[in-house]
């Protein structure tokens, strides 16, 4: 188990070492943040103070020398914007994400779970069908679209829910469900496509055979074995989802770390953006670390390689 | 596959043949849309201004009703087609030739080369796509071909990984050292050998993935990074409409609804593509059915 998963570790570290060096110097590439934080009538001392002062005169490989040294020492340098250390605003920002993305995915993991189950349970009858067409939908369908025709439904029209914000229970339930469409639509397929092999196998037919019951075969002789290729799904899922939360949160105007990266971009507050991005890339590498794990765990092929 | 047998076994599923024909109806729409409606879509008419929908005494481009300016919806989205599908497309194009090529590349160098390839796809997939072409957006601009190429480099790990695993299946074959014994060297022993072998997987997957690209073009575009006016895609008017919500909640309906309907009938074909290709799929699909 330790090879496998120290293996597949030191890879995505090395991917993360990558994108911090690309992150870097692309988002020098955005423009000078002196033209945009000074007055138009700023003067040409005032400009060299301020370009001086947050060390955008060295050479750029002597910024990022010094962005690396500040690493070292957890220093992730201060936000231009908001006058704080960016790290302060990231780690804000970053539990209304994770809040929001670890309700989503527990969430649609548990219904795609029982419907790709009971779709797999007899192929082609009509709730297989009708939820087939369902998930093909949710595929296609545009979460942003999705977001703007629900506050239509329930805000605008019906008035049941908010259209922004956050703190009710209330105002979570358009953007996890806005958010879910998607990850629920591929998560059954992927369980009912799964769990279509685990019935057909010998075992199953064993368990059929010696008289157990319809739910304890699905749940026990057929889900435990589909699971490994599901939990390898949502995964991957999980880091779609912050693409999808980026959207959520700047529909449904929420503080969380997609906002925060997006306005980073705009006001060229280059630290904030870097810390966004190590913070993020950090998140899904310790939860490809951890889905390593459970897949050792459930599959003992890998546990004693 | 003969033609003949799948036009046949397209037209005894009707799912998919509404699909084709949706997408053919779209594809026509891209075409000649624009030249079709003309002025219609970028004119101003202040007789039409924000006009609801489903008002048939006035001019079709009308019936979708209209923004602010009185532009007809339904010309806006006849002009926005042709963006939307050809930047989708171009995108769909490039992943997969690059791809497919890398991956060849990858499967078929034993040395350096080809790990050099697969990390550089782990750096790729290691990150949220739409955050990394959001980053790239900002700093090339919006135009149609930047939007292509960071569409197409988020995308091109499905292709270079399955047709590097397809090579490494391959190359074991027989055929591949008869070639290597009569002194093939590696160019034509890819190029005619290897390449329509891989070929009809990368295909599939770049069917699946039209669908795909088009809705994160949608989405860039919505969040302000994508196309930029005048240029317009069905997500920038979707994003356009969005200030209007209350008052003319037509101007982000239709525009969107076109993405979905399309994404689906993309998707729903790709699906069907797939199994029509592959006779134990249909076997076990029951013949012209659905998946």
């Amino acid at each position: 188990m330790n090879r496998f998963v120290l293996r597949h570790g030191t890879q995505s570290l090395f991917a993360l070492l990558c994108l911090l060096v690309l992150v870097f110097f692309l988002a020098r590439l955005t423009g000078d943040p002196t033209d945009l934080y000074l007055p138009m009538d700023a003067s040409l001392e005032q400009r060299a103070a301020f370009a001086e002062s947050h060390g955008f005169n060295d050479p750029l490989v002597v910024q990022f020398g010094r962005y690396l040294a500040g690493l070292a020492r957890f220093d992730f340098g201060d936000s231009l914007f908001q006058g704080r250390p960016a790290i302060d605003a990231v780690l804000a920002a970053f539990p209304v994400t994770l809040k929001l993305a670890g309700i989503t995915l527990a969430l649609a993991l548990s219904l795609a779970i029982l419907i790709g189950s009971l779709a797999a349970w007899r192929p082609r009858s009509v709730f297989d069908r009708i939820a087939s067409m369902l998930t093909i939908a949710s595929a296609s369908a545009p979460d942003f679209w999705v977001a703007i025709v629900a506050i239509l439904v329930f805000a605008v029209s019906l008035g049941w829910l908010p259209t922004s914000g956050m703190g009710t229970a209330a105002h979570w339930i358009m953007p996890v469900g806005v958010l879910m469409v998607r990850p629920l639509g591929l998560l059954t397929q992927i369980v009912r496509a799964a769990m279509i092999g685990a019935l057909a196998s010998p075992y199953v037919k064993t368990a059929r055979a010696k008289g157990a019951g319809k739910s304890r075969i699905i749940f026990v002789h057929g889900l435990r074995n589909a699971m490994l290729t599901v939990v390898t799904v949502a995964g991957d899922q999980a880091a779609t989802l912050i693409n999808g939360a980026v959207v959520v949160e700047t529909v449904f105007g929420w503080p969380g770390i997609g906002n925060l990266m997006i306005q980073a971009i705009q006001q060229r507050d280059f630290a904030v953006l870097q810390a966004c991005i190590l913070v993020t890339a950090l998140a899904i590498f310790v939860m490809n670390l951890l889905i390593d794990i459970a897949y050792s765990r459930l599959d003992p092929r890998i546990r004693n390689a | 596959m003969q033609k003949s047998t799948l036009l046949a076994l397209l037209r005894s599923d009707r799912v998919a043949l509404v699909a084709a024909v949706w997408l053919v109806l779209i594809a026509g729409v891209a075409l000649v849309g624009p030249e079709i409606v003309g002025k219609a879509a970028t004119s101003i008419d202040l007789r039409a201004r924000n006009a609801p929908p489903f008002d048939f005494s006035r001019d079709w481009v009308h019936w979708l009703g209209s923004d602010s300016l009185g532009r007809g919806i339904l010309a806006r989205i006849f002009l926005a087609a042709r963006t939307t599908l050809g930047i989708a497309l171009a995108s769909v194009l490039v992943s997969m030739i690059v791809g497919g090529v890398l991956g060849i590349v990858a499967g078929l160098s034993r040395g350096r080369l080809g790990k050099v390839i697969m990390r550089s796809m782990d750096v790729v997939m290691s990150f949220p796509s739409l955050l990394m072409a959001l980053i790239v957006l900002y700093v090339l601009g919006g135009a149609p071909a930047n939007i292509v190429v960071v569409l197409a480099i988020t995308r091109l790990p499905v292709y270079v990984r399955t047709a590097r695993a397809e090579v490494l299946e391959i190359r074991e074959r027989a055929f591949i050292s008869a070639a290597l014994v009569m002194g093939a060297r590696p160019f034509h022993l890819a190029l005619h050998h290897i390449t329509p072998l891989v070929l009809p997987t990368l295909l599939i997957i770049g069917s699946l993935d039209f669908a795909y690209v088009m809705l994160a073009e949608s989405a860039l575009s919505f969040l302000g990074m994508g196309v930029q006016p005048p240029s317009i895609t069905w997500g920038l008017m979707v994003a356009e409409g969005r200030g209007y919500l209350a008052s003319a909640w037509w101007l982000a309906f239709w525009p969107g609804l076109f993405i979905m309907l399309t994404a689906l009938a993309a998707n729903l074909l790709a699906g069907w593509f797939r199994i029509a290709n592959d006779p134990t799929l249909r076997a076990a699909q029951g013949d012209a059915s659905h998946a």
